[in-house]
């Protein structure tokens, strides 16, 4: 019997966070298709970005699921010290700036990277990270550790009672792949696929960074090349659309898959297998862990090891640049919190299962959004009120702040549910409404998820280079961007300087919001 | 005086329906087998659970439509009593000021509550510092405060051990009969409702009956009451 009136203010900023997150995705949408050029306008480099965009996406989403399969089993058979950490390293990719990450792979994989070096004493060429191969050597990188967590949860999945029976019946490793694995696997991996396809399709920065040239531009990439290069905005408005088609099409197909869920149980959980104790099987796990463990870290401590003397180097313009990242992550970790939280009372207030579904599914939307076609609406539509340029940042907040609202509904809105279940009766009985009930039941119960969301919002506002790309004022970048630029010029002190700067700051937001919002949490 | 009205409630197949009187300052338990409805009755009392026909009456005032936290009750449930994350004054406080925003007056209702349920000195600890008993004495501080005519207990003591379960029904009993207030608990141990109720509705069979003095019940008790005490 919740009152009418308090029912209403519950619903209110939620539904205005809800029309906020439709205008930026679905309004620039139909901003961009009103300025398009006809379907006549792609041109054959056009269509080349457009297969490149999809070739890439399929063979890095390819590659990182096949990888991820034995590196999974094996760390769902093996107990071995370090193995909390290192699960708990597969997702950080998350909250790795892209950039920082590109900076680490040439590091290894470069010109004159460690590879590089190696195959010099054989007398070998050295390899070439520029184009195809890099762009989905850095998809492989980010998506591996993804593709690993969400197949080791199916692994997990797996009841630790059908192994004790399997092991009763003297099942071989053999038949408990056949009777077991298979076809657990066959239910997580189109999923995980699929993801990770979408993924690929929409991350601008590594094909800015790694891509380029007719054989290498995605169609993001096109889009901001026409944007920037040759200010033609008919032209980016067709892309942008495309764009928006491609994930379309992959964000459906990945919905239709049923994406196996982040969460779950443990990771950490405890199965006895006696199927595997076998010496070459061991070997084998403990050689993909090994492997994988590498291809994760050795960029990583590049990173720090190059950056440590670049640090020096850095001049004023890169703490500036830090100081307006910070503003931005801040900013952008504020709204995704305020706008879930509203999204996530709306959600609790509505009675009707298709209403609750309708603003839960409005704050997703995004999921299926690029940054860049976002931009290019909103450029469209800001340009003929103001320079766009003079709000690059606060454009950069939002849309980042946008594209976190998912990960941040997904742990909020169960978690509004789980405090109502438990302490609204109590918070009813005592009259507790509006502020009150905010500020005493809502804002402690929910200050672990809180914080997280906040985390993971700054984290990757912190490293972001996509929209900010698009309206860059070059007197005011960011520091992904002053890296980028850096890194244009083959400043690779600086860059390296600038590139473990951005780390150790994206790391240390998460980590203060996210251990901020745990501290204190009386159980 | 609390009246139901043909209260009747329904939800899917389940169906209870209540017509009775309680005299105000009269302690009554209200027992039964399990989904009977026991504690389905203190939810439509209370305004959690909304009746499909019927109405609640206090002291002749319809409260059917009112919310919980409008109608002349305190209600503590089986869990969740207090905010883990609130102290025990403050925990306490949310009876007088759900804003938490005391004046002096305030304070020493709050810390008089405390003392009377015996724990003077605790007042700063948050639930996971205090024992089960001292939980429970905080939240019964609570009603305290709040004052309220009547109190429902919804089995808050069914975790506690037994003779701290008959310590703190004691303590119950004491502070109703001191400040006037008409007591509704539910309860499963017969004992419970010999030691400190005079009167005991029984639930069972979609029907809650008038309550019947305790005595005379468990002395003579009707076929359903001895279907469920076995």
């Amino acid at each position: 019997m919740a009152d009418r009136a308090q029912s209403l203010m519950r619903l209110w900023p939620g539904l205005i966070a809800a029309a906020l997150v439709a205008a930026l995705t679905l309004g620039t949408l139909l901003a961009v298709a009103l300025r398009a050029e006809g379907w006549g306008g792609l041109s054959p480099s056009d269509w080349a970005a457009i297969r490149f965009t999809l070739l890439q996406a399929f063979v890095s989403a390819a590659i990182s699921v096949a990888l991820a399969v034995p590196v999974a089993r094996a760390l769902a058979r093996r107990r071995f010290p370090g193995r909390g950490l290192l699960v708990t390293l597969l997702g950080a990719p998350f909250i790795l700036p892209v950039i920082v990450a590109v900076l680490g792979l040439l590091a290894v994989f470069g010109r004159n990277g460690l590879v590089s070096l190696v195959f010099n004493w054989f007398g070998w060429p050295p390899i070439h990270i520029y184009g195809q191969h890099g762009v989905v050597l850095a998809h492989v990188f980010f998506n591996l550790p993804l593709a690993t967590r969400l197949i080791l949860l199916g692994w997990l999945s797996i009841p630790a009672e059908r192994f004790r029976l399997a092991a009763s019946l003297g099942f071989a490793a053999r038949d408990l792949t056949r009777e077991l694995e298979r076809p657990m696997l066959k239910a997580v991996l189109p999923g995980a696929f699929m993801v990770i396809f979408v993924i690929c399709t929409t991350s601008f920065a590594v094909a800015l960074a790694l891509g380029g040239g007719p054989r290498a531009t995605t169609v993001e990439l096109a889009i901001y090349q026409a944007f920037r290069f040759e200010f033609d905005l008919g032209k980016a408005a067709l892309l942008a659309l495309v764009q928006f088609l491609i994930c379309a099409v992959a964000a459906g197909l990945a919905m239709w898959l049923h994406v196996p869920e982040g969460g779950g149980p443990g990771l950490d959980r405890n199965v006895e297998r006696w199927d595997a104790r076998r010496p070459g099987l061991i070997l084998l796990d403990a050689a993909f862990i090994l492997a994988a463990a590498l291809f994760l870290l050795l960029p990583l401590s590049m990173v720090v090891a190059s950056g440590i003397p670049g640090l020096a180097s850095l001049g004023g313009s890169a703490a500036k640049a830090a100081m307006r990242s910070v503003a931005v992550a801040l900013a952008a970790g504020a709204i995704t919190v305020a706008a879930a939280l509203a999204l996530a009372f709306a959600v609790q207030a509505l009675r009707g299962r298709a209403e609750k579904g309708l603003v839960e599914g409005i704050g997703y939307l995004s999921i299926a959004a690029s940054p860049l076609v976002v931009g290019t609406g909103l450029f469209i539509l800001l340009f003929p009120v103001l320079d766009p340029v003079s709000v690059a940042l606060p454009v950069t907040a939002l849309v980042n702040a946008m594209m976190c609202l998912p990960f941040a509904l997904r742990v909020l809105v169960p978690a509004v549910e789980r405090v109502d279940r438990q302490f609204g009766h109590l918070a009813d009985s005592l009259s507790m409404t509006g502020y009150a009930r905010l500020r005493h039941v809502y804002l402690p119960r929910l200050s672990a998820p809180v914080g997280f969301s906040a985390g993971l919002a700054a984290a990757l506002s912190m490293g972001d280079l996509g929209v900010v790309a698009l309206f860059a004022d070059p007197e005011a970048a960011t520091l992904p961007l002053q890296m980028y630029r850096l890194m244009a010029a083959y400043r690779m002190d600086e860059a390296a300087g600038a590139g473990l700067l951005l780390l150790t700051m994206s790391v240390a937001l998460f980590w203060m919001f996210d251990r901020g919002g745990r501290i204190n949490a009386d159980a | 005086m609390l009246t139901l009205e043909a209260l009747d409630i329904r939800q899917d197949d389940f169906r209870l329906r209540a017509d009775f009187e309680l005299e105000t300052g009269a302690l009554a338990a209200i027992v039964g087998p399990s989904g009977a409805g026991k504690s389905t009755l203190l939810s439509a009392i209370s305004g959690f659970f909304a009746p499909t026909s019927g109405r609640v009456l206090w002291a002749g005032e319809d409260i059917t439509n009112a919310a919980p936290g409008e109608r002349p009750l305190s209600i503590v449930f089986q869990d969740n009593n207090l905010f883990p994350h609130l102290t025990a004054m403050q925990n306490v406080a949310l009876g007088i000021r759900p804003s938490l925003k005391l004046d002096g007056a305030d304070t020493k209702r709050v810390a008089d509550a405390l003392a009377r349920v015996g724990l003077a000195g605790l007042e700063d600890r948050k639930p996971a510092a205090l024992s089960g008993g001292q939980q429970s004495r905080v939240t019964l501080a609570r009603v305290l405060v709040r004052s309220r005519p009547m109190i429902l207990l919804d089995e808050p003591f069914a975790a506690l051990g037994p003779a701290l379960r008959v310590e703190m029904l004691d303590l119950v009993a004491e502070l109703a009969r001191a400040e006037g207030a008409t007591l509704l608990m539910v309860t499963h141990h017969p004992a419970d409702a010999l030691r400190i109720a005079d009167l005991t509705v029984v639930v069972a069979n979609g029907v809650a009956a008038a309550p019947m003095p305790t005595k005379t019940l468990f002395e003579d008790p009707p076929q359903i009451l001895r279907d469920y005490l076995g």
